[in-house]
């Protein structure tokens, strides 16, 4: 399925696809779910994105969505090690946290320690009665028992690859792709 | 307000302002903002310094500064260690570096320091490897002081540049008049000064101007007027007559409020305040005066001074390690 665009880059979603995908996602959960009361966490930066868009159709049908960002530095188990990823940005949590039903949004699932760290941090804003987990790649290689409950698209890589995903509102593109080691961004 | 380029510093240690980059002036400020934020939560607690240690060790009287510095370490999960100096070897002789030797080898990750001697927190500095943080030396540089006063007025004007700061009364002695009017002054703010003239350096920086009288300066038109608390414990010769002399050429009294109110000023003060001295007890009261903000920003400011230390330490650690021995 992977248009291949050059050796080092492929490209794993393109507009369309990624347009179908934050729709699946959506009916998946309004399916599941339907006009229960939920909040939509999205973990910057994309993750925030990808929270919106789902957002947006959700939304349509559930009046009773609430939805608020998460900013994971200060909880990452890395902190000896953070290089550009040490800028602090402001966690926005507008809704009481205790007995609430969360659905965590980040855009690739991979060693799984970035949710570890959003799932402890939402805990210290109080105790959810659920938290749920919706990403759009999910990379494998898991570091820690972490298991998505919505996933866009699997896609099998190495270590020594990158997945990028692009959002219209931060990179002015709706792609994702896959990039080989040393490869440019 | 522009953003800061860095996302780190590039120093063990925050000794004074003047040493500081601009770009790391607004790199704390900008990180002190999510710091802020974490005090509306019910835990408010953050996990990055877990495990470190921070050691305080304060030769001079304070309990704001130094229960800050506690307050904002333990929010950041770091272990606090008090070297009570009264009680402690110091009295008992031993000198300031071998005193460093002790601390060194209790393996404390930060040195939080304030001595009635200049300088001493930088001798400290350049014999441990551990950071070291300066919560005021002698009458030199208070910096921590003046990113809070920063931050303060940064919540209240986004844009400092072109902003005009009164400071008023004993600038002589004040290592907060220092720290703080270099700190705005490089943000973009107009700073004058007004207080006794046997309270004024007699070389001043070209930067600040100068002020004979209070109602004069007023008419200035200052955005804030910045009153520094009268420091009796430092003044060993007589200044100025009496307090009640001082309260009336230099405190604010009832018809300076009055004035200061119909102009809409903002007053700050580093505390603590003495009530009838620097300034009227309905001063305290006065809406727009800043004094509980500079408190709890206080403690923002100082986690994201020990956040970004913390990560700047581990970038430099390594070479660091056998310069020491």
């Amino acid at each position: 399925m992977r248009a291949a665009e050059s050796l080092d880059r492929v490209r794993v979603l393109n507009s369309e696809e990624m347009e179908h995908t934050v729709r699946r996602i959506a009916y998946e959960i309004l399916d599941k779910y339907g006009d229960r009361s939920m909040a939509f966490v999205g973990i910057h930066t994309r993750g925030v994105v990808f929270a919106d868009r789902v957002y947006q159709v959700v939304s349509e049908k559930n009046s009773c969505l609430s939805k608020g960002t998460l900013d994971i530095t200060l909880y990452r188990d890395d902190q000896d090690n953070l290089g550009a990823a040490a800028a602090v940005k402001s966690s926005a949590i507008p809704f009481d946290v205790q007995g609430s039903f969360i659905i965590l949004f980040d855009d690739v699932l991979y060693t799984g320690r970035t949710v570890r760290a959003a799932i402890d941090e939402l805990i210290d804003y109080g105790r959810p009665a659920r938290i749920e987990l919706a990403v759009l790649i999910d990379r494998g290689n898991r570091e820690l028992p972490i298991c998505p409950n919505y996933t866009g698209r699997y896609v099998r890589t190495e270590a020594r690859e990158r997945v990028r995903v692009r959002f219209r509102e931060t990179d002015s593109e709706d792609a994702v792709y896959l990039l080989r080691e040393g490869a440019e961004e | 307000m522009r953003k800061p380029r860095k996302t780190r510093m590039t120093r063990k240690d925050l000794l004074d302002i003047e040493t500081l980059s601009l770009d790391e002036i607004h790199l704390i400020l900008e990180t002190a903002k999510p710091f802020k934020e974490l005090f509306t939560r019910s835990v408010k607690k953050v996990p990055p310094l877990k495990g470190k240690t921070v050691l305080q060790l304060f030769y001079e009287p304070s309990t704001r500064t130094r229960t800050s510095f506690e307050i904002a370490a333990k929010r950041l999960s770091a272990d606090v260690a008090n070297f009570a100096v009264a009680q402690s070897s110091v009295v008992k002789g031993e000198s300031i570096l071998d005193t460093v030797a002790t601390l060194q080898s209790m393996k404390s990750d930060f040195i939080v320091i304030r001595h009635s001697v200049a300088g001493v927190p930088e001798l400290i500095a350049r014999n441990t490897t551990a950071s070291v943080i300066n919560a005021g030396d002698g009458f030199h540089a208070h910096p921590t002081q003046a990113l809070l006063d920063a931050y303060t007025l940064r919540e209240i004007f986004p844009d400092l540049a072109g902003k005009k700061v009164l400071i008023v009364g004993d600038i002589l002695h004040s290592r907060v008049a220092r720290s703080t009017s270099r700190c705005l002054h490089r943000l973009g703010m107009n700073v004058a000064v007004f207080g006794a003239g046997t309270l004024i350096p007699s070389t001043l920086p070209p930067h600040l101007s100068v002020f004979s009288c209070f109602e004069e300066a007023l008419r200035w038109e200052p955005d804030v007027v910045y009153l520094l608390r009268l420091q009796l414990e430092r003044q060993k010769a007589n200044f100025f007559p009496s307090m009640r002399e001082y309260h009336h050429s230099f405190g604010v009294t009832r018809e300076r409020y009055r004035d200061i109110v119909s102009r809409g000023i903002y007053v700050m003060h580093p505390g603590p305040v003495n009530r009838g001295v620097e300034l009227i007890d309905e001063v305290m009261d006065y809406e727009r005066c800043l004094i509980n903000q500079q408190v709890e920003n206080g403690i923002a400011v100082r986690m994201a001074v020990l956040y970004l230390l913390n990560l700047s330490v581990q970038e430099k650690a390594p070479d660091l390690a056998p310069a020491l021995v």
